[in-house]
């Protein structure tokens, strides 16, 4: 029986929500009819497990191939197992062999190198001597305040030497039209973008849609080197997962992003699948075969990264984020079996940080799904949920999410990925006069040091807000510098090729350190504190008398300084104006940067020490929250969305004993944990359920726990691939244990 | 109305169904030698904290407790009953479930009316040897049977929970006895077989007492698991 789709706009425009919206079937049911691995997907993946452990024996990193700039066509055709891949492609021609990608910083390109013992190409180096990169670019721009900020750490993991990422092309446009009819529509909007007056954006926007047409064809031209001929719509399943990982396939062979997002693909495909299973095409167990496949390609993207990148993000992320679920802007859930089918590899191949499995949660999703989900986060720490009720407000029902927590709508809007600034740092900038609390270097303005002897709340403020001033309108402008440069030396010609011409952009800001802040201003607010100064009257400790209300214990008087730090730096943040005027936002996330920050950040006046990690996003402070984790989680929740539109992040980690006694209870309080956090306003929430014995036992044996995944602050890490410092700050934190 | 409180847990799992605010009230007058909270063992001690402020806490977490709900356990809750009473009627007025967690040790006569407002009693039955519950707990174990009868009478719903010491409660011939007195409640609907831990031997060292239970281990599985089929051959739901 043929089965035809549902006609809609999509027919005549790009559109491919309408496509999903008028076929897809939520599903309701359990996980009974998922299949378990074909013999054929356990051989392939046991041979990319050997790959995987000798990329690990070998410090990390396989092999890199350093002749070839990779761009889309760059390579020969990679395989695994050539008769065995149902799905097939890889970033280079053998498997786990890196790239080099020097549009972002061919400086990056040497370090990384140097760093694994592999000589510079002379044919490449020659290239680079004509060629500018983005990080050329980028430095020289930059004025010598922003220097200044970037080195002392007040601003840091700023994409000024590599790909920015985040941004996530709409990979579904491929199968669904075919990349004729993508490349035609490209050329049709250049020839039709003739404008009166040629300024700078026309003629930039006309370069782009140029650059985006030979990306298109250079998509096309790499899969028909695998002699698959993509130039037309898919067909069924298997030609529709192959022709989108082609897409997203292009785009990590040509940008070493930050973060390399999936989108949202899993419902998508799920109409292919709903088709084929009709007309008896395929069966259950060959779908989950193509995207078990598919799966482990997506787990073998690999960058060429330096150590300095991985001692800030460590683990070797991807962050290929695949969002999966959320409801319908009609009411209609969007869970499919392919969703299932998707969460369903964590089993089939077990646990890996890779794709980030994001789950948006709603109160209203099927039970069956929220118990399957809770089930899988207790076997595998493999999920992060956010909170679709709030975010579908904003950003309707085909959203993605890049990197770890910032919402996007897919194909429609970008961003320009900012990092973060240290807003621990900030504060002690405060109470210093702008002076550097580590190196005493003056790095603001010059204004008056606090001089008392205790520390007045008023009077700090009033300086913090000083400074926030400053922070804010520098840190945009460096953002500015960077974006330019960026879409003038490393433009994603292929990820904004499968979007609208018009698209929506964001100055996507970020801020770490907030707990300390909140709890160090409710220390000089409730509690006594008095610096301590160096012989050049630097104030370098602070000791406190008396006890003062902690952040991550539902304390209105703590919780609401928090709150009102995010508001307070958001409106200033938005004062200011970026670049392709984009529109600023916020985000509370630091990855695993939280130990580097510490690091760089002198004592605070909550009583942290010099050096001391920060809590990881918007988490409290370790050891702090004593009230169990739903006062912790609530005191997140406080912050406002509204305010940090970019994400909030919270990292929540229990041991199985402490979910409750028997399995299904387990599954049911994590259940009505995600109910409850979501429906008070959280908006991002990493589950891990592990036995500290377990990350003692890796930590000296990870050998052992080759798979063991957890999650980190927006996304999850080979937990035996982290920095021993950052393993020590993971099992540190509150682990909730109450027995 | 006042109370002692020591802490509070808003993320209770194991003390009756659900997600449960669990209110840890001070003073107990056992002094069971396996206690992993002797801090709470002082009443006068603690949070003094009205009705009212704790009524307004607990409701904070609404959203999370509404499958579970809220369970005062301590130290022995009983020994405040009034406060108790006070509070399970509160938390009764506001639609949430609730649960005591006691050791029924005090006289009934102390604590009906604080019983009567509970959903549900979580009662720890020490052992149903008298001489023994009085030799590690520094009490005899008339009352809590007394109490079970009670609870029988007035159809109120009961879990028993039994911690499991090696060489002091693990005889599987009182596991036997109490298995079969166990078998003629009706109200009893679970039994939690707790296995004994250290997590609280810290404790008594910062207090400066003396812990006889340094070198006891955690009981063995097997003996868990035998434990566990004893209940169930007196067809009572273990868990």
């Amino acid at each position: 029986m043929q089965k035809i789709f549902n006609k809609g706009k999509w027919n005549s425009t790009i559109d491919v929500r309408d496509f999903i919206q008028k076929n897809y079937t939520p599903y309701d049911g359990d996980d009974s009819f998922l299949a378990a691995p074909t013999n054929k997907t356990l051989g392939l993946w046991d041979n990319v497990k050997k790959l995987m452990k000798k990329e690990r024996d070998n410090g990390g990193v396989l092999d890199i191939d350093s002749h070839t700039i990779s761009t889309i066509t760059s390579h020969k055709p990679g395989y695994i197992d050539r008769e065995n891949e149902e799905i097939v492609g890889l970033q280079t021609d053998t498997p786990l062999k890196r790239a080099i990608m020097p549009f972002g910083g061919i400086r990056m390109v040497r370090t990384s190198l140097k760093a694994y013992n592999k000589e510079m190409d002379p044919n490449v180096e020659n290239v680079f001597k004509y060629k500018k990169t983005h990080n050329d670019g980028v430095f020289d721009a930059y004025t010598d305040e922003m220097r200044r900020a970037r080195h002392t750490g007040i601003i840091t993991g700023l994409p000024d030497a590599y790909g920015r990422g985040r941004i996530i092309g709409d990979y579904r446009r491929v199968p669904l039209y075919g990349m004729d009819y993508l490349i035609n529509l490209k050329k049709e909007a250049l020839k039709n973008y003739v404008l009166d007056i040629m300024n700078s954006p026309v003629i930039r926007q006309r370069e782009e849609l140029s650059e985006q047409i030979r990306a298109l064809e250079e998509l096309k031209e790499m899969a028909q080197s695998y002699g698959i001929d993509i130039s037309k719509p898919a067909t069924d399943t298997k030609e529709a997962i192959q022709w989108l990982y082609f897409a997203y396939l292009a785009a990590v062979k040509e940008q070493n992003g930050a973060a390399m997002s999936l989108g949202r693909v899993s419902t998508f495909l799920d109409v292919y699948a709903e088709k084929d299973l009709a007309e008896g095409k395929y069966t259950e167990s060959e779908i989950q075969e193509f995207v078990d496949h598919f799966v482990m390609k997506l787990r073998m993207v690999r960058f060429l990264r330096t150590p300095a990148y991985d001692e800030l993000f460590s683990g070797d992320p991807t962050w290929v984020t695949e969002a999966l679920g959320g409801i319908g802007v009609d009411g209609r859930h969007m869970v499919t079996k392919m969703t299932y089918r998707f969460l369903h590899t964590l089993t089939n191949l077990g646990p890996a940080p890779e794709p980030n499995m994001t789950v948006l949660w709603s109160t209203s999703l099927p039970e069956n799904f929220k118990k399957y989900c809770a089930r899988l986060s207790v076997e595998t720490s493999s999920i992060q949920y956010e909170n679709d009720d709030m975010m579908r407000e904003k950003f309707g029902d085909d959203y993605g999410i890049a990197c770890c927590v910032s919402a996007m709508r897919i194909g429609k809007q970008m961003q320009f990925f900012g990092a973060r600034a240290n807003l621990g740092k900030a504060l002690l900038y405060a109470i210093n006069g702008g002076k550097d609390e580590i190196s005493g270097e003056q790095v603001s303005p010059a204004f008056a040091p606090i001089t008392s002897e205790y520390l007045d709340y008023d009077e700090v403020m009033e300086r913090f807000n000083t400074i926030l001033d400053w922070l804010s309108k520098l840190y945009i402008n460096t953002l500015n510098v960077i974006h330019y440069m960026h879409d003038k030396y490393c433009y994603e010609r292929i990820e904004m090729a499968l979007h609208d011409e018009e698209v929506f952009r964001t100055s996507a800001c970020g801020i770490a350190g907030l707990s300390v802040v909140a709890d160090s201003l409710s220390a000089i607010k409730f509690a006594k504190v008095k610096p301590v100064r160096n012989e050049n009257g630097l104030v370098v400790d602070y000791e406190i008398e008396g006890g003062f209300p902690m952040f991550g214990n539902n304390d209105d008087r703590v919780d609401a300084i928090a709150v009102d730090v995010v508001k307070k730096f958001m409106g200033k943040l938005s004062r200011h104006k970026t670049y392709r005027t984009s529109k600023p936002t916020l985000s509370i996330l630091t990855i695993t940067s939280n130990v580097v920050y510490g690091k760089k950040t002198g004592s605070t006046p909550d009583g942290r020490k010099l050096g001391e990690p920060f809590a990881p996003g918007a988490n409290p402070m370790h050891k702090r929250d004593t009230k169990g984790c739903i006062a912790s989680m609530a005191s997140v929740a406080k912050l406002p969305y509204d305010y940090s539109e970019d994400g909030i992040s919270y990292t929540f980690s229990i041991v199985p004993g402490a979910l409750g006694k028997t399995e299904s209870e387990k599954y049911d309080n994590l259940v009505n944990l995600l109910d409850g956090y979501f429906t008070e306003g959280g908006h991002h929430i990493n589950v891990n359920v592990l036995d500290k014995d377990i990350l003692l036992d890796a930590m000296d044996h990870p050998e052992k726990y080759p798979q063991l995944t957890i999650r980190v602050s927006g996304y999850a890490v080979n937990f035996v691939k982290l920095t021993r410092e950052q393993q020590l700050d993971v099992i540190s934190r509150t682990f909730h244990e109450r027995f | 109305m006042e109370g002692y409180i020591h802490s509070v847990e808003t993320y209770g799992t194991l003390d009756g169904p659900g997600i449960r605010y669990v209110v840890f009230m001070q003073g107990c007058a056992l002094r069971c030698k396996y206690c992993h909270n002797p801090d709470t063992w002082q009443l006068q001690a603690g949070n003094k904290t009205t009705v009212q402020e704790l009524m307004e806490d607990i409701l904070k977490y609404k959203n999370f407790i509404k499958s579970g709900g809220v369970t005062l356990s301590g130290g022995e809750p009983l020994l405040q009953p009034d406060y108790a009473a006070e509070v399970l009627k509160e938390c009764r007025k506001h639609g949430i479930h609730t649960a005591i967690d006691t050791s029924g040790e005090l006289p009934l006569i102390t604590c009906r009316h604080a019983i009567d407002e509970a959903d549900l009693v979580l009662l720890d039955i020490k052992s149903i040897d008298s001489a023994k519950a009085l030799c590690f707990t520094g009490k005899g174990n008339e009352n809590v049977l007394r109490l079970l009868d009670y609870l029988e009478e007035s159809k109120k719903e009961v879990w028993i929970r039994h911690v499991i010491v090696p060489g002091l409660t693990d005889d599987y011939e009182d596991i036997e006895k109490l298995a079969e007195h166990l078998s003629h409640y009706t109200v009893i609907s679970r039994v939690d077989i707790l296995p004994f831990h250290k997590l609280g031997e810290y404790k008594w060292e910062e207090l400066g007492l003396m812990y006889e239970l340094g070198s006891t281990q955690p009981p063995e599985k097997e003996s868990i698991a035998k434990i566990k089929t004893i209940f169930r051959k007196y067809k009572l739901n273990v868990v």
